[in-house]
């Protein structure tokens, strides 16, 4: 590479960089600043609003039923995660570290599990959700995602489980520890970034997700932000939503743009490690 | 990636039991000595491990797979529910025989088979930038997972508005009307939105294979005189083929549920439906139990044969089953 150093070579890089981030960032740019533009300058087709407001914001967290979806968001992604990363990390420590019989069907049913049609199990899980009363509820949510979530969770889990160097813990447990210190002391610390990159992997999936939330929701009380965005009326029905729907957006972007921005080498680790090394 | 782990679990068991330092070579299992006590609990304590997420993920999937097969050779249907009857496979001639799920089907296919050749190349193009650039590495990546990242509806949503007249700033740029009231217009905005949704995940991938290419092959490629793009298709794509089956495999799997972005964009409306769309509408909109199940099955067999298909022709390469050669 040390011919290609050259200014030329970089203002080329430089060149495709700038088309890579103008391609990621503009769809993402219009939807915000459609959000804060006023009813009268929406339709101008300016990328730049002429005139700010942040009234879409306000008409938004005025109506209960943005409030309430993110509630239902925020509160069913992180339980799911909690619960998915928990049970997969238990799985894929058992999957890295010990011999037991089943384990290379565990990691087959999980790799199915990961490409399923989802679809698929909409309308059964609908069915039986109604029969056993947790249709339209948290759990009738949680379920599904911790299932979907499960199988990416084991994946990233067992990489980073793989390049703990195991060995530190026997050495500390020469060192006196007990096999609980040694795991808590050592182990712990370092398996503490993979377990925290994997969840935020979890919750990226379970909050982005569409169609669980539509189908297997049917009213405000456990109705996700995607779900409601969808079936998003205004403040009045003869409002047009375009702002509100569009500063909603907004709001449920932003804790993903954080995510990336301060946990974007990680995410990259996470995601290349366990999708392809396996 | 069991195969690599089936080993060094018996290595660390050996170890740990003190046994002799006979560690076979073979994988994992074949061989059965009696069991010390110690290596009983370690499968004991294996086993634990793993059931909890076993078992819920076999609760979830497995059984509403069987009962929605059960359910598909019923008729069904929650608004007229006296008339649930066992009727064999009549949904499927139903469904079969239907011009509405061909089209879905077609639709389906062709957004797969276009979207996942796109991104392939794209995301080949994008996981080499990611790799090879020079200035603000980190500005890149981090855009590049902003798609990733973002909730597909809202993506969907922004490509609603860039394409619809007054509020877009895309709408005008092919003269006439709205783009997407228009089949073949609709079908291409759903791809477009698509793409830029997944080909940051497909590049991520990508670029996991591509770390995998040893920097001394690329400059004895070079010293002998290869140019950039003899490396890329002779040193390049052959170490990179196992990343680029998973991904393309992945891909495919994903873009054929194909659903946020439809239901966003077109409601499915001018024949833009995919299978997914279709089967939601029968069960959510019609509320007919059987025949939305029917097409669920009928989606989970397609999806089987895709996986089948892949794990077939590309043998070896497909995750789960590689020899472990890749470090």
């Amino acid at each position: 590479m040390a011919v290609e150093t050259t200014t030329r070579a970089k203002l080329r890089w430089g060149l495709l960089d700038v088309l890579v981030v103008v391609f990621a960032m503009v769809p993402v740019l219009w939807i915000a600043s459609l959000s804060f533009k006023t009813p009268a300058t929406l339709t101008d087709g300016n990328f730049i609003p002429r005139e700010w407001t942040l009234d879409n914001y306000r008409t938004i967290f005025e109506t209960d039923q943005f409030v309430r979806a993110l509630v239902n968001s925020i509160g069913i992604a992180l339980i799911a995660t909690l619960i998915a990363v928990v049970l997969g990390a238990m799985a894929a420590y058992a999957i890295s570290r010990l011999d037991f019989p089943g384990k290379r069907l565990l990691v087959g049913v999980s790799l199915l599990i990961a490409m399923f049609p989802q679809v698929s199990l909409v309308s059964p899980l609908f069915e039986i959700e109604r029969q056993l009363k947790i249709f339209d509820t948290w759990p009738g949510l949680i379920l599904p995602y911790i299932t979907f979530a499960l199988p990416l969770a084991i994946y990233t889990l067992s990489a980073f489980f793989k390049q703990i160097p195991w060995d530190l813990e026997k050495a500390a447990k020469m060192d006196g520890a007990t096999q609980g210190q040694a795991f808590r002391r050592v182990i712990a610390p370092l398996a503490a970034p993979g377990l925290f990159t994997t969840a935020i992997l979890v919750f990226i999936f379970c909050w982005n997700d569409f169609l669980f939330a539509i189908s297997l929701t049917s009213t405000e009380r456990s109705r996700t932000v995607p779900a409601a965005l969808s079936f998003f009326t205004g403040a009045s029905q003869f409002e047009d939503p375009t702002g509100a729907i569009c500063a909603a957006a907004v709001v449920i972007t932003v804790p993903i743009i954080l995510f990336v921005l301060f946990f974007q080498r990680r995410i990259v680790s996470g995601l290349t490690s366990g999708a392809v090394k396996g | 990636m069991s195969t690599n782990a089936a080993p060094t679990g018996a290595e660390a068991a050996v170890e740990k039991t003190g046994q002799r330092a006979s560690v076979p070579t073979q994988r994992g299992g074949r061989r059965k000595p009696p069991l010390s006590e110690n290596k009983k609990a370690e499968r004991k304590l294996g086993l634990l491990l793993c059931a909890p997420a076993a078992l819920v993920m076999v609760l979830v999937t497995a059984y509403p797979i069987i009962y929605s097969f059960w359910l598909s050779l019923q008729r069904y249907d929650l608004r007229f529910p006296d008339q649930r009857e066992f009727i064999g496979l009549e949904n499927y001639v139903t469904v079969l025989s239907n011009e509405f799920w061909w089209t879905a089907f077609g639709v389906t296919t062709l957004i797969t088979v276009v979207t996942v050749a796109v991104e392939l190349v794209l995301g080949m193009g994008l996981a080499i930038i990611m790799h090879r650039t020079l200035v603000g590495r980190g500005l890149v990546r981090t855009s590049a997972l902003i798609p990733y990242g973002i909730v597909t509806v809202v993506a969907a949503f922004s490509w609603r508005y860039a394409w619809t007249p007054g509020t877009g700033y895309l709408a005008d740029l092919f003269s006439d009307g709205a783009p997407l009231t228009e089949r073949a217009s609709a079908l291409a905005i759903i791809m477009l939105a698509e793409i830029w949704k997944t080909t940051p995940f497909m590049a991520l991938l990508l670029m996991a294979g591509l770390a995998l290419v040893p920097e001394d092959l690329l400059k004895a490629a070079s010293t002998d005189g290869a140019t950039a793009w003899q490396k890329f298709t002779k040193v390049m794509l052959p170490v990179m083929k196992p990343a680029i089956l998973v991904a393309l495999l992945f891909r495919t799997l994903d873009a054929f549920r194909v659903f946020d972005n439809i239901f966003v964009l077109t409601a499915g409306g001018n024949e833009t439906s995919s299978v997914s769309m279709l089967a939601y509408n029968n069960l959510l909109r019609g509320l007919n139990l059987g025949i939305g199940s029917t097409m669920s099955v009928l989606i989970f067999i397609t999806v089987a044969i895709i996986a089948f298909v892949f794990v077939k022709l590309f043998g070896t390469a497909a995750p789960g089953s590689d020899d472990g050669e890749r470090r």
